[in-house]
């Protein structure tokens, strides 16, 4: 305050001997703050490496696939342009355009190269994505592609006629260019037409959208489910006395202990039509040899065997919020006039809340991506989108469209979580 | 305010039992009439039962044996939210999730009551005590003290006919503690309530009580107006709890007059040292049984007068208090003798190692029974 009235120019405070008081305060922490942020670093980049990169990395390539524009040999990791004459005519030709006599020679002298590559495969796979059958026509085409000669759009028909179809040169203009929204249009079963409009495909193709809400209606059953079995077992927890809650706990974390594997197959033992509890329901008279119930390898499987491995993790975070209730808030409103119904429905449960949707929120996401146990107990009808992930990861080798699908999803669990902090509020969400 | 007539008890424990594992009793025989309006403080060292007491009363916790009576209709099987009864808790209990509006509004709420009624009630609970400003406010937005008053508030809100107190003042600080003492009271007087308050602190029950039953060990050891608590102490464990008390253990002599009856006669107490003093004998045998003489520090004098009780004493250690001084002397080979010497206009200046007298009245000292 001295200074402020002394020395008019200088309005910010100072230390003693007239060092500004902020830049001190600066310096004085500085080296704490180093130390701080050196011990954060293995971490951070630990995150940076396997989780942000990766993920960037995702979000790449569902929209950036160069399987027809680039050939990378594989011994030598050298990368060589491929189909660089029809991205030419692509370039200089606006879409729509019928493909003229250029336009097929600049194909006849991509497929020559191809040939030489040997990246035909390649090549021809990135167009079978979007168009099936296209893999034989690029291998065909380019085998014979030396043998060809002018006019070369004759000599292709008389190949294959496949190569006049306009939908195969529309996927072929879109694949020259390495950055397409093809896939995400596919992943909601949409596609383009040989126009280039967008539109859905046939009623018995479509399969993602069907499985993105199966999904999204499994999931949030299998919570509500969790909810509701977990909610008395993380009361019970909260109240015993500790000796035997500790006890009880160790039964809740014990499928923890025990593999993913093994939890799932013993549900596929209990439940399977030659299973535990057909068998025992068939010795007890309720139902007939003939008539055992199939609970396995359908909806019904799935959400029994998840909603047993996600349960601890509903029983977790209510447990954590429902441990420091006070038990006289409940005695309080007993005493002032409610009936216990009452008191739990306004006093205890409105307290619990964090809790619910912390778990909820856990549940849900880890449902939402969940893969072994709908895998092995879903059959075909209790698959979920992430069964359908991994079947383009390693069957089809199509990981653009894994990679599209990986981010609807996570887009998906991006917006519920927005929904959550504008409706529960983040603040509120409380795991331990 | 004393009762006995069980006819016109309000609130009543009769032959109240209470085990919580089946082997052990935490409230052994308890018998305890209560008057209309009267305020009664369950004292207790912790562990005693006096909070199971309060528990059983509110509802929380059953009987395991006898009946709890509440305006002569036995409430044993009548759920807490139909008893009326309104509780103040130690941690408050208020409900953070709701306003302190909100908070009062509760029980009014749950009964039914309409909402202009509602605001009506809740604005005049919350004048009552001093709060009406804060009706908007969370309960965490409130100091120690607020909240103590917004819980007090909530329990009378609805207008019941007891209200129990569990250690509500227990954390708050002193200051405020005894501020808090003379509300409550005030509010007690003006409404006319029947008051149940549970409290380990012993110069709260003191202040604040028409009568006190001190607990120990489950069983009510003395049930008395704090007066005659503090003056008349019926055994060791009430004289040890309640004040400051020395203690002289030793063993009967003899009784003046017959010896049938022991009680209200001075006895002849032959003490540790081989001395022998008076004492009034409250809780004794006849000749022969042991006994614990207790004398209250302030009743003992520093003099050379000689007395029945006369001794030599020597001063150990002498502690300055301003209005008094605190003197530990030996007495009757007992290091832990304490006298108080008011700092009066010529009292006696004693010094530390000096060897004085010490003297008190043979009604002053209770023979009590031994510890």
């Amino acid at each position: 305050m001295v200074d402020a009235t002394t020395n008019p120019t200088n309005t910010g405070l100072t230390t003693a001997d007239g060092k500004p008081l902020k830049a001190a305060l600066a310096h004085a922490q500085a080296r704490s703050r180093r130390r701080a942020f050196l011990l954060v670093l293995p971490l951070l980049l630990f995150i940076v490496i396997t989780f942000i990169v990766p993920i960037g990395q995702m979000l790449k390539r569902s929209v950036y696939n160069d399987g027809f524009t680039v050939q990378r040999n594989l011994t030598t990791g050298e990368k060589t342009p491929i189909m660089v004459n029809l991205a030419k005519w692509f370039d200089e030709n606006p879409a729509g355009t019928e493909p003229d006599e250029a336009a097929f020679a600049a194909l006849v002298e991509d497929l020559k190269q191809l040939k030489e590559l040997r990246a035909a495969g390649q090549a021809g796979t990135r167009i079978n994505y979007e168009l099936s059958g296209s893999r034989s026509l690029f291998t065909q085409g380019a085998r014979k592609a030396k043998k060809l000669q002018p006019p070369y759009k004759e000599a292709l028909l008389e190949l294959n006629p496949k190569w006049n179809d306009p939908k195969l040169w529309q996927v072929m203009r879109s694949a020259s260019s390495n950055f397409t929204g093809t896939f995400f249009l596919a992943a909601t079963d949409r596609t383009r037409d040989a126009d280039g409009n967008i539109q859905s495909v046939e009623e018995n193709r479509q399969i993602y959208l069907k499985l993105f809400w199966r999904t999204l209606k499994l999931s949030v059953l299998i919570t509500v489910l969790t909810l509701i079995l977990a909610y008395p077992i993380a009361h019970l927890l909260a109240t015993l006395p500790l000796r035997y809650s500790n006890l009880l706990m160790i039964f809740v974390l014990l499928p923890f202990w025990t593999s993913l594997l093994v939890r799932t197959t013993s549900w596929m033992i209990l439940l399977q039509s030659q299973g535990v509890l057909n068998d025992a329901m068939v010795a007890m008279g309720l139902i007939s040899d003939g008539n055992r119930i199939q609970m396995m390898y359908n909806q019904t499987g799935t959400v029994i065997a998840m909603t047993h491995i996600l349960l601890p993790f509903m029983v977790l975070p209510l447990y954590s919020v429902m441990r420091p209730i006070n038990p006289s808030y409940v005695r309080a409103a007993r005493s002032l006039g409610a009936t216990s119904w009452t008191a739990f429905r306004r006093i205890y449960f409105p307290q619990t809340v964090p809790g619910i949707a912390a778990g909820g929120l856990l549940v849900f996401i880890l449902a939402v991506g969940y893969y072994i146990t709908p895998a092995l107990v879903g059959g075909s009808d209790g698959t979920l989108i992430s069964n359908l992930i991994a079947f383009h990861m390693q069957k089809s080798l199509n990981w653009s469209m894994a990679a599209a699908l990986a981010s609807l999803l996570l887009g998906g669990i991006l917006i519920l979580y927005w929904l959550y902090d504008r409706l529960v509020g983040i603040d509120n969400l409380k795991l331990g | 305010m004393a009762m006995t007539d069980s006819g016109a008890a309000f609130v009543e424990f009769d032959r109240v039992q209470k085990s919580y594992d089946g082997e052990t009793l935490v409230v052994k025989d308890l018998n305890l009439q209560i008057a209309k309006g009267e305020f009664v403080t369950m004292l207790g060292p912790s562990g005693s039962g006096k909070t199971t007491c309060l528990m059983m009363l509110a509802g929380f916790e059953t009987a395991t044996h006898g009946e709890i009576r509440l305006g002569g209709v036995s409430i044993n099987d009548i759920p807490p939210h139909k008893r009326g009864i309104g509780m103040v808790f130690q941690s408050y209990a208020l409900f953070p999730h709701m306003t302190v509006g909100e908070n009062l509004s509760f029980p009014l709420e749950v009964r039914g009551m309409g909402k202009s009624e509602r605001e009506e009630k809740v604005k005049r609970a919350l004048d009552m005590v001093q709060m009406g400003d804060f009706a908007l406010r969370r309960p965490a937005q409130l100091s120690g003290g607020q909240q103590q008053r917004i819980a007090l508030a909530r329990a009378l809100v609805f207008e019941p006919q007891v209200v129990l107190m569990d250690e509500p003042l227990g954390a708050l600080d002193k200051q405020l503690r005894e501020h808090m003492q003379f509300e409550i009271k005030h509010l007690h007087e003006s409404l006319g309530i029947t008051v149940v308050y549970v409290t380990h602190d012993q110069s709260e029950a003191l202040t604040m009580s028409d009568r006190v039953a001190v607990f120990e060990n489950g069983r009510i050891q003395q049930l008395a107006p704090p007066a005659d608590l503090y003056e008349r102490p019926e055994n060791s464990f009430v004289a040890q709890f309640i004040g400051e008390n020395n203690k002289l253990p030793g063993t009967v002599v003899a009784l003046d007059g017959d010896n049938s009856k022991t009680e209200g006669k001075i006895a002849t107490v032959k003490l540790e040292d081989g001395a022998t003093c008076e004492a009034l004998a409250v809780k004794c045998g006849g000749p022969g049984s042991k006994t614990l003489v207790s004398i209250r520090p302030e009743r003992v004098s520093v003099s050379a007068e000689p007395g029945p009780n006369s001794t030599t004493a020597q001063v150990l250690e002498l502690i300055y208090l301003g209005d008094h001084i605190r003197c530990r002397l030996n007495v009757h080979g007992n290091d832990e003798f304490v006298v108080k010497v008011p700092n009066a206009a010529g009292h006696k200046h004693l010094v530390v190692g000096e060897t004085t007298q010490v003297t008190w009245d043979a009604e002053d000292a209770r023979a009590l029974d031994p510890l």
